[in-house]
């Protein structure tokens, strides 16, 4: 999945190269907002096609939502002592 | 990039057609998606280089400033791997992994689903969307109950745009610079968190 990162970071490198091309940068943007879009549209078909998934539903939404609590509590903690330490002025 | 509805209905009409249009498993289990996913990361790659806005700001601003989506990427991967400790069948990985979306379902939710399958995306596609839904709600009591950084920490990447708006409603526009900026940096860092943790 190195592929991943290398892609990724090629694109970067490019995108700052060519950071003046406002139609390339365009054009760019909307074909990945329906590579995005296509994508989603098959992880749904293959939710909905998935019987395993439909029906477990309601644990994946359960654990979802758990991980999202611990997510959200630690990042406010966290951000807390943060904000003591070094935002106090504000 | 993050137009949520449009996003949601794409994956809705995928459900729907997926529950009653039958598909032989087999057709979707190609490596097609596999390419179209490195095209996408391209793509995206390509919008975050280009988006000289974005360095301006990020290079304009103090030091500090930084300490916040460092205190959520911190905050948010503990949480998550403490609650996974609660969940049988999960591993830390792949709660790491979840959490390491930062409220960025769409692309985070993609990237999973090809490194782990589809179960874990959509677990990724769930609990962003949760991040988002519930920074939208509950940022007013976030701000009078907890801190003023906390509309912004529970943001995670969608500080930048989606809950933008509340944020700054509810912690004042003081603010705003720290949340676009926080919001920035966390939705470039998405990709690469993700798939380092998952095959790390």
């Amino acid at each position: 999945m190195i592929v991943i990162l290398v892609v990724l970071t090629a694109g970067i490198i490019l995108g700052f190269l060519m950071r003046n091309h406002e139609r390339m940068i365009r054009t760019a943007d909307r074909i990945m907002n329906g590579t995005i879009y296509l994508l989603l549209f098959l992880l749904g078909l293959s939710v909905g096609a998935n019987e395993t998934i439909i029906s477990n539903i309601h644990t994946i939404g359960v654990r979802a939502l758990v991980l999202t609590v611990g997510a959200i509590v630690g990042s406010v903690i966290v951000s807390y002592i943060v904000s003591r330490l070094f935002f106090r002025d504000m | 990039m993050k137009n949520s509805l449009i996003i949601l209905m794409f994956f809705v009409i995928g459900i729907v057609s997926g529950l009653f249009v039958p598909i032989p498993r087999s057709n979707l289990e190609t490596n097609l998606s596999l390419y179209v996913l490195y095209v996408l990361m391209f793509l995206v790659g390509v919008t975050i280089g280009s988006d000289t806005a974005a360095w301006k700001m990020i290079k304009s601003v103090r030091g500090k400033i930084f300490l916040v989506p460092l205190s959520i990427i911190i905050g948010t991967l503990t949480g998550v791997g403490l609650v996974s400790i609660g969940i049988h069948g999960m591993s830390l990985k792949e709660s790491l992994a979840v959490g390491a979306g930062f409220g960025y379902y769409s692309l985070s939710s993609i990237l999973i689903t090809e490194i782990s399958g589809e179960t874990l995306g959509i677990i990724a596609l769930l609990s962003n969307i949760f991040r988002e839904i519930i920074t939208l709600v509950a940022s007013p009591l976030f701000a009078a109950y907890c801190h003023k950084l906390a509309p912004i920490a529970s943001g995670g990447a969608t500080s930048m745009d989606t809950t933008l708006p509340i944020i700054v409603k509810t912690i004042g526009k003081n603010y705003a610079i720290i949340s676009i900026v926080s919001g920035t940096i966390l939705t470039i860092l998405v990709p690469f968190i993700v798939t380092f943790i998952l095959k790390a």
